[in-house]
């Protein structure tokens, strides 16, 4: 019972809680680059899902062999190897999110959340929580960026998911533009903050 | 006079954090104050060219090798190794460089904006105004002028969220929500000079 | 399982390790994926030349011309056009396209490869110059000069919207390619009257061979 409430905690700890762009504020480089549309953005968060979960696991799975203070190249090299696996499938078989997405995917490396979640948790903890954590966390920052991708893509071209809502002549084309991507992300954040405290 | 307009081009027009969203995090971390942000800046500068350069001639052998999937595991790498030696070779012959800059170096490793440049001028897709060749001069020269329009950024932002703290914010907007306000209103400022290059 | 401590030889030991397994597993997934993408990228570049040329014509093997890859068509051994692969440096990044000419060296069809431009500007380049409802800004059946200039610099083809320098690029890329097609013009004549032999032969064994790259 204790064991299974510990896993669903640290399940929704990411997704909810500890956010990673809304409550931790980390990778905002592709949190504002990639959210031109609400797929850009799915799929972006799906990749660093992806990376998380495995390079979380490797590292849980190793954490004893590596030597402490070697231990930050270690993760960057276990990170960067799923990173370049994603790209590779990713080119492979989804070549024209591929290309949207473009130079963001091998910045998946460099990405906070990945090395932050690796030192922070997959460190200290078993395999299967590590495993649950990159999960959580995966699910909270695609979620994150869907949302405002699609709100985004609502606003600056009239679509959600490329469904038209209205007439695109209508729409307020400098959210798909970089400003609006800084706009758009500090009111969602203030909504946020919002909603918190009243909770 | 290309090689002016590459200047003009990544400083103002293509500027890497405002409408290439590159480098993000120091742009929001170490901006509170503009001393410490001229000097992230001057940090970044130096490791971004010399980056550029090595990796540029890194992936001139990758490419003969036909070993290309290696790119982002080998240069991230070499960055954070190069950023220890700086850091190494700073403190032994510059003690004074190393006291204003020191404290930025670790921080440079998970620049995003150091290995997204690095990338971009080896596989020859940086932003080039037209009729620029690309090549090693060029992508060097672009990444200089890319680090500068960090720093003009940085610094800029720097100034506004000095202003900023002065002032009364609503409570839902203290913080990060306000800086990317900020920072939104200044892409937006940028954004004018598009269509000069 | 006690965790090791941080001597030199195992902070090589283990380093190196973690290396060389990721380079190797690296190395298995890029195998296992070289096939696809190579298809992918052949498939994608091959549909663009159909895209650009006539109707059932069988298109010749890459040459070079002005430093653009040229593809020319034949039907029969009547050479009937060429798609020209041509890039220039955009508002967001290279512009990679692939236009055709016809043998009057009007333009049939064009196709953008690959463009870093902004979305919901510069990357209507996709559409915006083969609009028939708009004969201002269409170029397509146009006959090309190679000297196509957007009407804010003086020419005769309307700019998108708000992205002039993304149109200039995409002109100054057709430009391009139709120096390179007159300067593969005349070696297409020539090289017409010796292929007329079999040449309908070769033509069959070279596009069987695209497909099989």
């Amino acid at each position: 019972m204790n064991i299974e409430n510990n896993a669903l905690k640290t399940l929704t700890n990411g997704i909810l809680k500890e956010n990673p762009t809304f409550a931790l504020v980390l990778g905002m480089c592709p949190t504002l680059a990639t959210t031109t549309s609400a797929v850009n953005g799915m799929s972006m968060g799906l990749a660093t899902l992806f990376v998380l979960v495995c390079s979380n696991v490797v590292i849980s799975l190793l954490k004893n062999l590596i030597p402490d203070k070697v231990r930050i190249p270690a993760f960057i090299v276990v990170i960067a190897t799923f990173v370049t696996m994603v790209q590779l499938v990713m080119q492979a078989y989804l070549p024209a999110i591929y290309e949207v997405l473009g130079l963001f995917i091998p910045l998946i490396v460099v990405n906070c959340i990945v090395l932050g979640r690796a030192e922070a948790f997959a460190a200290k903890n078993t395999v299967g929580l590590s495993a649950l954590d990159g999960l959580g966390m995966g699910l909270g920052f695609t979620l994150s960026l869907t949302v405002i991708g699609a709100i985004r893509e609502l606003l600056g071209s009239g679509a959600i998911f490329g469904l038209h809502i209205f007439p695109e002549y209508y729409a307020m084309l400098i959210f798909v533009l970089a400003p609006g991507a800084f706009i758009a992300l500090a009111y969602l954040m203030a909504a946020v903050n919002k909603l918190q405290k009243k909770s | 006079m290309v090689y002016f307009l590459i200047f003009i081009s990544a400083i103002f027009v293509n500027n890497i954090v405002l409408s290439q969203f590159l480098g993000i995090c120091p742009f929001l971390g170490v901006s509170k104050k503009i001393d410490t942000a001229l000097g992230m800046a001057a940090a970044v500068t130096f490791v971004l060219v010399l980056a550029t350069v090595v990796t540029y001639l890194l992936q001139m052998l990758l490419v003969a090798w036909g070993l290309e999937f290696l790119q982002t595991i080998l240069f991230i790498l070499i960055i954070a190794a190069l950023v220890q030696m700086i850091e190494i070779i700073l403190k032994k012959i510059s003690p004074s460089l190393y006291q204003a800059l020191g404290v930025f170096l670790p921080l440079i490793t998970t620049n995003c904006c150091i290995l997204g440049v690095a990338i971009l001028v080896a596989n020859g897709t940086e932003k080039l105004p037209m009729g620029a060749e690309h090549n090693m001069l060029t992508g060097t020269l672009f990444a200089l002028a890319t680090a500068i329009g960090f720093g003009v950024a940085l610094v800029l932002f720097a100034g506004l969220r000095e202003q900023l703290a002065l002032n009364k914010v609503p409570k839902a907007m203290q913080g990060t929500p306000i800086a990317l306000l900020t920072a939104g209103l200044l892409a937006m400022a940028f954004m004018g000079f598009s269509g000069v290059v | 399982m006690e965790k090791l401590q941080s001597t030199f030889k195992n902070m090589v030991l283990s380093l190196v390790t973690i290396s060389v397994v990721a380079a190797g597993a690296l190395a298995g997934v890029y195998i296992l994926t070289l096939n696809t993408i190579n298809a992918q990228k052949t498939a994608k570049q091959k549909q663009a030349i159909l895209a650009v040329l006539p109707e059932g014509a069988t298109v010749s093997d890459a040459e070079k011309a002005n430093g653009l890859t040229v593809y020319k068509a034949y039907i029969g051994d009547k050479w009937v056009g060429t798609a020209v692969e041509t890039e220039e440096n955009g508002f967001g990044g290279p512009q990679k396209i692939m236009v055709g000419f016809d043998a009057e060296g009007r333009i049939i069809n064009y196709e953008v490869l690959e463009h870093q431009e902004t979305p919901g500007l510069g990357d209507h380049i996709a559409e915006w110059f083969k609009n028939a409802a708009k004969p201002g800004q269409n170029i397509i059946g146009r006959k090309a000069t190679g000297a196509f200039t957007v009407s804010k610099d003086g020419g005769d083809v309307d700019a998108i919207t708000a992205a002039t320098i993304s149109s200039r690029a995409f002109l100054n890329a057709i430009n391009k390619a139709y120096s390179a097609y007159t300067e593969g013009e005349v070696q297409a004549a020539t090289g017409a009257s010796q292929l007329s032999n079999d040449s309908t032969e070769t033509a069959e064994v070279n596009i069987e061979t695209e497909v099989a790259k």
